[in-house]
């Protein structure tokens, strides 16, 4: 098996992005918390490029790290809970720690199954079309009904958003 | 050229799932909770991708669009749910509020 650079610029960012995760939830400050999540969604993007999905890896860097964090950080001001002792009770974590490991078990023996079947990927691309013309011709001929429907979600939640957040409900 | 199994693949995105189901389950601050969610989405995504990757199918990479769209959505809403929520109480403890409680 040949590994490659792009193999290795993979692992580095699975790593990367598995210990910044694991410190979002972790620390105690939450604009501590939402920096490491911009750098989670950093890594999560090089992932998506070394898996030759370009635009997903655009759209991550725009919508989440430019849009979704920007406003975790604007709650995060708005709402003041410095100096508030957030503490867990004993117990829970552990129990949650435990639900999570059977959670994997469950699933790395279906995942055990899976790999009697050999399957790899190539991170090179070997396309003829460029990765956002193909995912807008998919999104504009065979997911056209869904794309509208997205954007009335979005138009949606944002009515919602603003209902829920003033002054007086 | 043969790189990364995608069993490598499933994996990292399984741990990067199971640490948002840790931090859903174990962080009370109702920000931080938000925050574990969208790494659950993420991982998600990630299985989308990379088995779009795999199958040389574009369905997978559409429906993460999908994904990221309500994931946008949801987390509006769901941080005008916790203003709201300290304005009408103080706290955003996910375990403090207990509004519908009868």
């Amino acid at each position: 098996m040949t590994l490659g650079y792009a193999g290795i610029f993979f692992y580095v960012l699975a790593s990367l992005a598995v210990v910044s995760s694991v410190m979002v939830i972790t620390r105690k400050s939450a604009v501590h918390a939402a920096m490491f999540l911009v750098f989670t969604f950093f890594c999560m993007a090089g992932i998506y490029i070394t898996l030759s999905a370009e635009f997903i890896a655009a759209v991550q860097v725009l919508v989440y790290a430019g849009g979704i964090v920007v406003l975790f950080l604007f709650v995060i001001m708005l709402v003041p809970l410095e100096g508030r002792i957030t503490r867990l009770p004993v117990g829970r974590g552990a129990a949650a720690i435990l639900l999570a490991a059977l959670l994997a078990v469950a699933v790395l023996t279906f995942y055990g199954r899976l790999a009697g079947t050999d399957v790899s990927m190539s991170v090179q691309a070997d396309r003829a079309m460029g990765n956002i013309e193909a995912v807008g011709t998919e999104l504009y001929t065979r997911y056209l009904l869904p794309f509208e429907v997205a954007s009335v979600l979005l138009l949606v939640a944002m009515v919602g958003a603003v209902v829920l957040a003033r002054k007086q409900l | 050229m043969i790189v990364v199994p995608i069993q490598h693949v499933l994996v990292f995105s399984l741990a990067l799932f199971l640490v948002g189901v840790v931090g859903v389950l174990t962080r009370r601050n109702g920000i931080i909770v938000l925050m574990s969610i969208e790494l659950m989405l993420n991982a998600a995504n990630l299985n989308f991708i990379a088995f779009s990757r795999l199958l040389s199918d574009l369905a997978g990479q559409v429906f993460s669009i999908f994904v990221i769209v309500t994931a946008a959505g949801e987390v509006a809403v769901g941080l005008a749910i916790i203003i709201s929520l300290f304005r009408n109480s103080e706290s955003i403890n996910v375990d403090e509020i207990t509004l519908l409680k009868g």
